[in-house]
């Protein structure tokens, strides 16, 4: 096998769109947020089986005990992330729209320690992955896969990379950036235990020339002796969204191509958000599970717009709050970035585990344009990532076409928004384009459920 | 919190690009050939522009309002339609005639078939070749215009296009600066080219069509033994390459769909100017082009990223 080297500039990408940056908060120090009087715990704070709770009411529990796991493999369990005493376990409704178990906290102020808290011994690879799914780790870059299994690399593939992503590409978020301005030490001892763990001898720190203090403050670290072998390299990547995309991200960084269909590993490269990796360094040190999260609060309706660090469950309405609240009337509030993320009914729910940011907007923002005709500019197909044709994809999930939509590959699809970011005739795409996505997985569903039947 | 928020799907941001804006360039880009065929033919010609213009909006109006659909003048494409087809008549064109065109070009071309973006032919194109073959001798009569050479002239108002002149008569300079005969707007090589590179800088068009299309025409008039930046300069060709050709509805959007079609212009283009009996080829090869414009485009699809070929015997 060859050398592996490292790029000297990212490797060509296509596509994106040059979106606002925003990112009024990156020079703004963190601010930690004192414990509110309730917290609520959802039972799905990310993807895969949902936890049962083994608390129940009346219970009293401290900061870090574990309330609620599940034996599936892809879960992760939830820990109290104030001490006090369990009030009710209700079902509560999601972004998504569909309603889950919650657990109420009702904080006594006190943030006991639970004694369960303690540094856990990590001695070899199955060590360390046990040790990350007790803290109940996800990834903290907004899409909630459990760590664990990320780390449970299958035998048969070869992972010779680990990419650690601080690319934040979406405007206005800065967590990543504030993380990796505040605590470089913990990224940087993150990557030795896992890189050592896994074998690993290439660590590419991927991030966005947006933000050369945190480049800068990265380099210092990485080009310091604590890389003894010289394997831990920063890369300066376009700013250009999506580059915080996990394809687009590692065809900038190694120029592999994660096969259709495929995960990271079937190229060779594990994913790891920079706040993730940074949190398994902590917990290794004080073995205190994921009970709180940095977080950016901003948007043009936000008085204060500053990155805050929470109790995971804190009502966002309390967070919003806490910043200084509304300036102007909130007419749309978002989880996550403006590109990806989900709008919000109201400001009624909680912090979640893979939560990155709370934006919200005023009427100017939060309205949108008419969508009118398509007049097939192209745009969108320059401007997607995954070089797709939009457009015709559009047109396919309109008329419910499953062979078009096979052929024109709509799973890889991975709703990124650049195809309707830069329609000028402000189409709809990418929400069409997943009804043909949602149309193709039901389909699909149907066949094997045949297939099944006719076997019998 | 009372119930006010949208909630709608990502992405929550748009870029401020919109369709108006796009054809609002698309006039601005045109403005310096306007201008010219004012200077060059003179007033007649902007009577002709605002006759076009006026007739293709108040048609795309009412057809909308016939068929009950919402009115989309607002987005300036009618506008557009009408500029391009008053830039491809002579300016002594019977204005019935011209509205004709419009009639052709907005009605049935563009509206009959759904509106904006749904269009297979060029709308300005189509009416073009109607008027062309309903009309030959008004739409092939070209006056003489003031400077230009004495050998152009067939008697005391009618010249030839560079095209059929013979070889010598017009000088580059004739054509860069419109001292020719032909259709308004196709005259003044200078005018064109400013308009496209103002496209390309403000990114309405990408410059592969524009570019391979010429490159292609220099080519075959090599090949074929004639002079590469006179064909490109005279009759139609830059006006048809820079803004009909580049018509977004009827061109490919694939970057390779866009290559092969402006290939597949040049070639027509030098073909039917060489062996056919009328020396004009730009229309009629755009319009063939852009019959096959969905049969290129699925055959450049681009791969996307991670396609894996499906090795042989594997199943679907
Ligand atoms: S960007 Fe919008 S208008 Fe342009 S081709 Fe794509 S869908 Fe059509
Ligand atoms: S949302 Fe899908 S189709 Fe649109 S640009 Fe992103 S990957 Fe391409």
């Amino acid at each position: 096998m060859a050398e592996l080297s490292f790029p000297k500039k990212p490797y060509p990408t296509r596509g994106g769109v040059h979106a606002p940056h925003n990112k009024n908060t990156a020079h703004k120090q963190s601010v930690e947020m004192p414990v509110p009087k309730t917290v609520v715990l959802p039972m799905t704070q990310h993807i895969g089986a949902p936890c049962a709770p083994i608390v129940k009411v009346g219970d009293t529990v401290d900061v870090g005990q574990c309330i609620a796991k599940s034996d599936a493999f892809v879960s992760a369990p939830i820990h109290a992330s104030v001490s006090g005493t369990v009030k009710k376990i209700d079902k509560i409704t999601m972004p998504g729209g569909n309603r889950v178990d919650a657990i109420f906290i009702e904080s006594d102020g006190e943030q006991r320690v639970s004694p369960d808290v303690k540094p856990p011994e990590v001695n070899n690879l199955s060590d360390l992955i046990s040790a990350v799914r007790e803290s109940g780790l996800v990834g903290l870059g907004g899409a909630g896969f459990p760590t664990a299994v990320k780390l449970s690399i299958p035998p048969d593939k070869n992972v010779d990379t680990m990419i650690v992503n601080v690319a934040e590409c979406e405007p206005y978020i800065t967590s990543d950036h504030r993380e990796a301005l505040e605590n470089g030490w913990d990224i940087i001892s993150g990557i030795m235990t896992v890189k050592e763990f896994l074998d690993i001898h290439r660590v590419i720190i991927g991030i966005e020339n947006n933000k050369p203090d945190a480049i800068k403050a990265l380099r210092e670290i990485a080009d310091s002796s604590v890389d003894i072998g010289d394997e831990i390299r920063v890369l300066p990547l376009k700013a250009t969204y999506p580059h915080g995309a996990e394809k687009i991200l590692i065809k900038a960084c190694t120029g592999r191509e994660v096969p259709m269909g495929g995960l990271p590993s079937d190229a060779g490269c594990l994913v790891m958000n920079v706040a993730s990796i940074a949190f398994i360094s902590r917990y290794l040190k004080t073995g205190m599970p994921l009970v709180s999260r940095r977080l950016t609060v901003d948007g043009s309706a936000i008085k204060d717009p500053t990155n805050v660090i929470v109790p995971i469950g804190t009502p966002i309405k309390e967070v919003i709050e806490f910043v200084g609240g509304y300036q102007e009337e909130p007419k749309k509030i978002l989880m996550g970035g403006p590109m990806m993320g989900v709008a919000l009914p109201n400001d009624e729910l909680y912090i979640m585990k893979q939560n990155n940011a709370i934006l919200a907007f005023g009427e100017k923002e939060a309205r949108l344009a008419e969508p009118s005709a398509c007049i097939r500019c192209g745009k969108c197909v320059s401007a997607c990532p995954m070089r797709l044709l939009p457009l015709e994809l559009c047109n396919a999930s309109d008329r419910r076409d499953e062979d078009a939509l096979n052929r024109l590959n709509a799973m890889n699809c991975m709703e990124c928004g650049c195809c309707s970011f830069t329609c000028p005739a402000k189409r709809h795409l990418v929400q069409t384009i997943r009804e043909g996505k949602a149309f193709l997985i039901q389909k699909k569903r149907e066949q094997d459920a045949q297939n099944k039947g006719g076997k019998k | 919190m009372e119930n006010k928020l949208y909630v709608s799907s990502s992405p929550h941001f748009r870029s401020n690009n919109s369709t108006r804006r796009i054809m609002l360039d698309v006039i601005i880009a045109l403005l310096p050939t306007s201008v010219a065929a004012c200077v060059i033919f003179g007033f007649r010609s902007a009577v002709l522009i605002a006759v076009c213009v006026a007739t293709c909006v108040l048609l795309e109006y009412v057809s909308r309002k016939i068929m009950k659909r919402d009115t989309t003048i607002g987005d300036l494409s009618a506008v557009v339609t009408g500029l391009l087809l008053a830039l491809n008549l002579p300016v002594d064109i019977n204005p019935l005639i011209a509205m004709f065109g419009c009639l052709i070009a907005i009605v049935v071309v563009k509206q009959m078939f759904g509106g904006i973006g749904m269009n297979f032919v060029n709308p300005a194109l189509a009416a073009r070749i109607v008027l062309l073959v309903s009309f030959p001798s008004a739409m092939m009569h070209w006056v003489t215009v003031p400077g230009q050479p004495q050998g152009a002239m067939i008697d005391a108002t009618t010249s030839a296009t560079p095209l059929a002149a013979k070889a010598g008569t017009y000088s580059y300079i004739d054509l860069l600066i419109g001292r020719c005969g032909g259709s308004i707007g196709e005259v003044c090589a200078i005018a064109l080219i400013l308009g496209g590179i103002y496209l390309v800088i403000r990114r309405v068009i990408s410059p592969i069509i524009p570019c391979v299309y010429l490159a292609t025409a220099a080519l075959m008039s090599l090949a074929f033994g004639l002079d590469p930046l006179y064909q490109i300069l005279a009759g139609g060709l830059l006006l048809g390459a820079i803004f009909m050709a580049t018509d977004y509805t009827t061109s490919p959007v694939t970057n390779w769909g866009k290559v092969v079609y402006a290939i597949g212009c040049g070639v027509l283009t030098m073909l039917l100017r060489t062996y056919s009996n009328m020396p004009e080829g730009v229309s009629f090869s755009i319009l063939l082009m852009n019959i096959l414009v969905p049969h290129i485009e699925r055959l450049t699809a681009p791969r996307t990223l991670g396609f894996v070929k499906k090795a042989k015997g594997e199943k679907k």
